[in-house]
C-alpha cells in the first residue's frame, strides 16, 4: 500500500514539474511566434514598399524618358524594319 | 495514579499561576474577536464591493490589448505592376501645454520636419486642444523626430496610399479618403475586397514588457486581398500618351480611350483627359475625376452605321454589293432633310460604310421595322450599362421603338438621337469581332476564355469586317487609322453636340476599330470632345491615336503582322473623304 503511493507521489511530482516545464515553453515558444509575427508584418511592409519602388522607377513614362533622352533610342520607321517569317517547327 | 493524586497535582501546578481576572479575560478575548471581524470585513469588502475595481487594475498591470494592424490590399494590373501600394507612416501630434522642450530641440524638430521654426512654434502655441504637428512622414523622419526627446511628443501609426502610375491611370482606379478607406473608381467598388479589418487581442506581458500569453479572446486581423486589374500599365500608358498628343494637338476640351481585348472582353486600357494625380490632390476638380469613357454619355455619330448595316444584312434585306441610291447627298424625311458631307452618287453597302454615307445608312435603315433596329442596338449593349461594377457607369439612351417617328429611325442609323459611353460602344463592336459574339466587358483581370452571347452569324461579322478594313483604305474616311504591319479597321464618326435641344458647332470626333484583321485581338475606341483648331473629323482627330496605339499594343503583345510593314497607302493630297456625322 505505502509503495503505491511513494509511487503514486513519485509520478505527481513528475507530473507537476512536467507541466511547470511546458508552461514555460509554451511562454517561451509564445514570445517566439510573436517575433516572427512581428518579422513577418515588417516583411509584408517592405515587400509594399519595394514593389511601389520597383513601380515608381518603371513607369513607362521614365522609362520612356530616359530612352529618348539620355540613351537617344528612337522608334524604327517602317523603312527599316523587316518582318522575318520562321517557318513552325523551325528551331527556336 | 489515583485520582485524587492527579487532582493534587494539578493543583500544585496551578496555584503559581495568577487567575486572570474574568474581566481582562473578556476584554481581551473581544479584542481579538473584533480583530477577525475587521479581517473578516475587509475581506468582504475586497472580494465583493471593490472585486471589480482590483480585477481591473490587476489586469492593467499584467495585460495588454494590443491592436492588430490591418493593411489595405495593392491594386496591380495584369501583369503584376503595382498601381496602388498602402505603406504605414507616420504622423506626430502634440497637446500643446504638455510639450516640454527647449528651444535648442525645437529647432531641431523644425530641422528635421523641414517646417520653419516659426510656423512650428505657432502650431505649438496657437490651440491647447489635440493638434497634429506633422502628418504622414516616413518611419524614418518619424524616428529621427522622436530621437530628439521632446516630452509630450507622440506618434500615431496611419497608412498612406500610392499611386506610381499617377494621372494615367487616375480615374480607374480612383482614390482612398480618410482611414484609408476607398473614395472613388475601383477603390471604392472594390472596397470590400481591398479593405483589412484590423483585429484586436489580448495578451498577458511579463515584466519586460513581453507578451507571453495570448488570453481568450484574439479577433484577428482581415488584411486586405490584393487585386489584379484587366489594365496592362504599359499599354494604358501607351494610349494615355497619344490620346493626350490628339487632345493637344486639337486643343480639344476632353478626351477618352478605351482599349478591350477581343477575346476576353476584357479592359487593357482605359484613359481619360483631363485628369489629375492622385498623389496630391488638393485641388482637384470632380470634373477631373469623372471616368468619362465610363460615365459620360454622348451621341456617337456614324460609328453606328455598322450595327444598322448588320440589321439589315441579317434580316437579308441587303447584301454588300447592294447598290443604294444616295441621292445626290440629301434627302428629305417630312419637314426634315438630312445631308451627306459630300455627293457620292450610287454606292455599294460596303460603300456606304467606307465613305460614311448617311443618306445610304437612313434608306437602308427605313427599309426596316423600327423594332428591328432596336433589337440589334440592344443585344450590341446600348442603353443599358455594361455592368463593370464601376461606380456611376451610364446606360446611355436608347428609346423604346414604338416611339421612333421615321425622321428619328434614319438618325438613328447613322448615331443621332440615341447615346451611349465609350465603353459601350467598344464593347459593341466586340460582335463584329469575335464570330458575332457579344463579350462582357471586365475591369478585373479574367482567365481563360469567355463566353459571349451571340448577336449575328458569324459571316456578318465577316461582312462587316471587311466594310471595316475598307474604311481605312484610301478613298475611306480614316486613310490615316492605318497601321504598318497590320491589317486593321474600323469606323469614324463626327457628331455635333446637342446643347439645349439644338445641334451646335461643337464637334465630336471618334474612331472604333479593330485589329488585326485576320484574327481579331483589339478593340480600341477614341472620343475627342470639342476638337477646336478647325479639324473635326474622326478619321483625322482620332484615327491617327488608333493607329498609333495599336501598331505599339500589337507588338508589345508579340501579335504576328498579318501585312507587309509597307501596307500604309495615304491617298493624295485633298483626295480624301471626309464625312460629318
Amino acid at each position: 500500500m505505502t509503495r503505491v503511493s511513494l509511487l503514486l507521489l513519485g509520478v505527481l511530482v513528475l507530473c507537476a514539474l512536467s507541466l511547470v516545464t511546458s508552461r514555460h515553453e509554451a511562454r517561451r515558444s509564445f514570445v517566439e511566434l510573436e517575433r516572427e509575427q512581428a518579422r513577418a508584418h515588417q516583411y509584408d511592409v517592405e515587400y509594399g514598399q519595394l514593389s511601389l519602388e520597383a513601380s515608381t522607377w518603371g513607369t513607362p513614362a521614365r522609362v520612356e524618358k530616359i530612352a529618348r533622352e539620355q540613351l537617344h533610342m528612337q522608334l524604327p520607321t517602317p523603312a527599316r524594319i523587316a518582318i522575318v517569317d520562321v517557318p513552325a517547327g523551325a528551331a527556336r | 495514579m489515583s485520582a485524587a493524586a492527579m487532582g493534587r497535582a494539578r493543583a500544585g501546578r496551578k496555584a503559581p499561576v495568577a487567575e486572570l481576572p474574568r474581566l481582562r479575560a473578556l476584554m481581551v478575548f473581544g479584542g481579538l474577536a473584533l480583530l477577525f471581524v475587521v479581517l473578516l470585513l475587509r475581506s468582504l469588502d475586497l472580494q465583493w464591493l471593490e472585486n471589480g475595481f482590483l480585477q481591473g487594475q490587476g489586469a492593467a498591470r499584467f495585460s495588454r490589448e494590443l491592436e492588430l494592424p490591418a493593411h489595405r490590399g495593392r491594386i496591380v494590373d495584369r501583369n503584376g505592376t503595382a498601381l496602388a501600394v498602402s505603406t504605414p507612416v507616420k504622423s506626430l501630434w502634440v497637446f500643446p501645454d504638455k510639450v516640454e522642450a527647449t528651444p535648442g530641440q525645437l529647432k531641431e524638430l523644425a530641422h528635421v520636419l523641414e517646417a520653419a521654426p516659426r510656423a512650428l512654434a505657432t502650431r505649438l502655441h496657437g490651440a491647447d486642444e489635440f493638434t497634429y504637428l506633422a502628418r504622414r512622414l516616413s518611419p524614418d523622419t518619424a524616428q529621427r523626430a522622436m530621437a530628439i526627446g521632446i516630452k509630450g511628443l507622440n506618434e500615431q501609426n496611419e497608412y498612406r496610399r500610392y499611386y506610381p502610375d499617377g494621372d494615367v491611370t487616375a480615374q480607374i482606379i480612383g482614390f482612398t479618403g480618410d482611414r484609408d478607406r476607398g473614395q472613388e473608381g475601383i477603390e471604392l467598388s472594390q472596397q470590400a475586397w481591398l479593405g483589412g479589418t484590423p483585429g484586436s487581442r489580448r495578451v498577458i506581458i511579463d515584466r519586460r514588457g513581453e507578451a507571453v500569453e495570448d488570453v481568450a479572446a484574439i479577433r484577428a486581423p482581415q488584411a486586405g486581398r490584393d487585386l489584379a486589374l484587366s489594365i496592362d500599365s504599359r499599354i494604358q500608358y501607351l494610349a494615355f500618351r497619344e490620346l493626350k498628343a490628339a487632345v493637344d494637338r486639337s486643343k480639344a476640351k476632353a478626351g477618352s480611350i478605351v482599349v478591350i481585348d477581343a477575346r476576353t472582353g476584357e479592359i487593357l486600357a482605359l484613359a481619360n483627359l483631363p485628369t489629375y494625380n492622385p498623389n496630391s490632390r488638393d485641388k482637384v476638380t470632380r470634373n477631373r475625376m469623372r471616368n468619362r469613357a465610363l460615365t459620360d454619355t454622348f451621341e456617337p455619330g456614324s460609328v453606328m452605321k455598322p450595327f444598322t448595316i448588320a440589321a439589315a444584312l441579317e434580316a437579308h434585306k441587303i447584301t454588300p454589293d447592294t447598290v443604294i441610291h444616295t441621292e445626290a447627298g440629301q434627302m428629305t424625311i417630312g419637314p426634315n432633310t438630312i445631308h451627306d458631307a459630300h455627293r457620292a452618287g450610287p454606292l455599294t453597302v460596303a460603300q456606304v460604310i467606307q465613305k460614311s454615307s448617311n443618306v445610304g445608312a437612313a434608306k437602308i435603315a427605313l427599309s426596316l421595322p423600327a423594332k428591328t433596329m432596336w433589337n440589334m442596338f440592344t443585344e450590341a449593349g446600348f442603353g443599358t450599362p455594361p455592368q463593370t461594377g464601376f461606380p456611376g457607369e451610364a446606360g446611355g439612351r436608347l428609346r423604346a421603338p414604338n416611339t421612333w417617328r421615321p425622321i428619328e429611325q434614319a438618325t438613328m442609323a447613322y448615331g443621332h438621337g440615341l447615346s451611349v459611353t465609350l465603353v459601350q460602344l467598344a464593347r459593341a463592336y466586340t460582335i463584329f469581332a469575335d464570330g458575332g459574339e457579344l463579350k462582357p466587358v471586365e475591369l478585373l483581370k479574367t482567365d481563360g476564355p469567355v463566353a459571349g452571347v451571340p448577336v449575328i452569324k458569324p459571316e456578318t461579322a465577316r461582312e462587316i469586317r471587311h466594310m471595316l478594313e475598307l474604311v481605312v483604305q484610301p478613298g475611306g474616311t480614316a486613310p490615316e487609322a492605318q497601321v504598318p504591319g497590320y491589317r486593321v479597321g474600323g469606323k469614324t464618326g463626327t457628331a455635333r453636340k446637342v446643347a439645349g435641344g439644338a445641334y451646335e458647332r461643337k464637334y465630336v470626333a471618334d474612331f472604333v476599330g479593330i485589329a488585326p484583321m485576320s484574327n481579331p485581338r483589339l478593340i480600341v475606341a477614341v472620343m475627342i470632345d470639342e476638337p477646336s483648331t478647325g479639324d473635326y473629323y474622326g478619321g483625322s482627330v482620332a484615327g491617327p491615336v488608333f493607329s498609333n496605339v495599336v501598331g505599339a499594343a500589337l507588338r508589345m503583345m508579340n501579335v504576328p503582322t498579318d501585312a507587309p510593314v509597307d501596307n500604309v497607302l495615304l491617298p493624295a493630297k485633298d483626295g480624301g473623304v471626309k464625312e460629318e456625322s
